[in-house]
């Protein structure tokens, strides 16, 4: 099952003691944007997973600690910012201007 | 083969919507992609239900994939023209799976929905209904197809490649990063894999790099023309991705697909890993 689940949505059943999930929203112009690609890239910039945004413009990543970056990818533009994650919630939100 | 014989663009694909003899397929894991909107006139398969039997861990089997391309209308006649989310992982697998099943002309649409998507071009709603037929598929080609214990016998003489994340491949994370980190299997990878990313084939909007630029990708990274490839990822369709890329873009000879992949061997009791 390497399809991507929908995005957004309750983090019921996820260990967060565990797991290091990255996740947030992509923004443009004051209102989130659904359907925006949004990549994870390892601390060598390498790809690691794509997951495409909720209606909600939400997105969600299941990683390990340390430095990643994310970067979107939309009709509207694209954005990227690094994130460094810990084992639990990591939350940040994409801007693209 | 050649790249134009199999692998069409988008431009292309958006002229030949609803021409006769071409049957457009949608292959996602997540069939609500479709439902949302498709190529008109497209069929969809899905990753799972449809092409997975639904008991063991195999393919269905040659009747089942005769009654299921019969269901959606596709004929042995017919150009396959293969897209899907994920970058064409799925759309890749369905290919790999299509030539096991000997379909003569398959191809894929280069970007697949991301590309799709991001130009803006129309999706449709509309259900669709292609007249069934009479499919008849042939025995499987096992030509293209690993199983475990060639693998194993493969450590040190052939190019085995391991397409997944650096990450997977180091044992860091345990599946890719877009689902919980929760699995069965030891991390690691197969003895002497190289470790040649899908993601490398490809550029960001999905398309497949030049072949100039595949060319030199595997030769950096110390694949052996004279040998042999198996290549595998986690369940199969990201070494399909790569699978395409080798044997179908650049034309190379003996290579398969080891859809077991690492959710089988990293299970297996006894065999070697390395991390």
């Amino acid at each position: 099952m390497c399809g991507a689940p929908k995005q957004g949505g309750s983090l019921a059943g996820v260990d967060l003691s565990t797991q290091t999930v990255i996740q947030g929203s992509v923004w443009h112009d004051g209102a989130p944007v659904a359907g925006a690609y949004v990549r994870l890239l390892d601390a060598t910039d390498e790809f690691t997973a794509e997951v495409v945004t909720s209606p909600e413009g939400e997105f969600r990543f299941f990683a390990a600690p340390g430095r990643w970056t994310l970067r979107t990818l939309a009709p509207v533009g694209r954005a990227e910012r690094p994130i460094d994650a810990e084992v639990g919630l990591n939350e940040t939100t994409l801007a693209i201007d | 083969m050649s790249r134009s014989d199999v692998l069409v663009t988008a431009d292309w694909a958006q002229e030949h919507l609803g021409d006769p003899g071409i049957v457009f397929v949608e292959v996602d894991e997540d069939t609500s992609a479709y439902d949302g909107g498709h190529l008109e006139g497209a069929v969809k398969l899905d990753w799972k239900t449809d092409l997975q039997d639904p008991l063991r861990r195999d393919f269905v089997g040659r009747e089942a994939f005769e009654a299921l391309l019969s269901s959606r209308g596709i004929g042995n006649d017919d150009t396959v023209v293969l897209y899907g989310g994920n970058n064409n992982w799925f759309a890749a697998y369905a290919y790999w799976y299509f030539k096991l099943y000997g379909h003569r002309d398959v191809k894929l649409i280069d970007g697949g929905r991301k590309k799709w998507e991001l130009d803006g071009r129309p999706l449709s709603k509309d259900a669709v209904e292609r007249p069934a037929t009479t499919y008849r598929a042939s025995e499987p080609d096992l030509s293209i197809r690993a199983f475990r214990d060639e693998v194993v016998s493969s450590i040190g003489n052939k190019n085995i490649i391991d397409v997944r994340s650096p990450d997977e491949f180091s044992g860091k994370i345990l599946a890719p990063a877009h689902l919980p980190q929760e699995q069965a299997q030891k991390g690691g990878h197969v003895p002497t894999a190289m470790n040649i990313p899908w993601s490398k084939a490809a550029n960001e909007d999905g398309t497949f790099k030049s072949d100039e630029e595949l060319a030199k990708l595997y030769a950096e990274q110390g694949y052996d023309e004279a040998k042999p490839t198996i290549a595998y990822c986690r369940i199969g369709e990201r070494s399909s991705h790569t699978w395409f890329v080798l044997r179908e873009l650049l034309g190379k000879s003996d290579v398969k697909n080891y859809d077991g992949s690492w959710v089988e061997y990293g299970s297996l009791v006894g065999v070697p890993i390395e991390k």
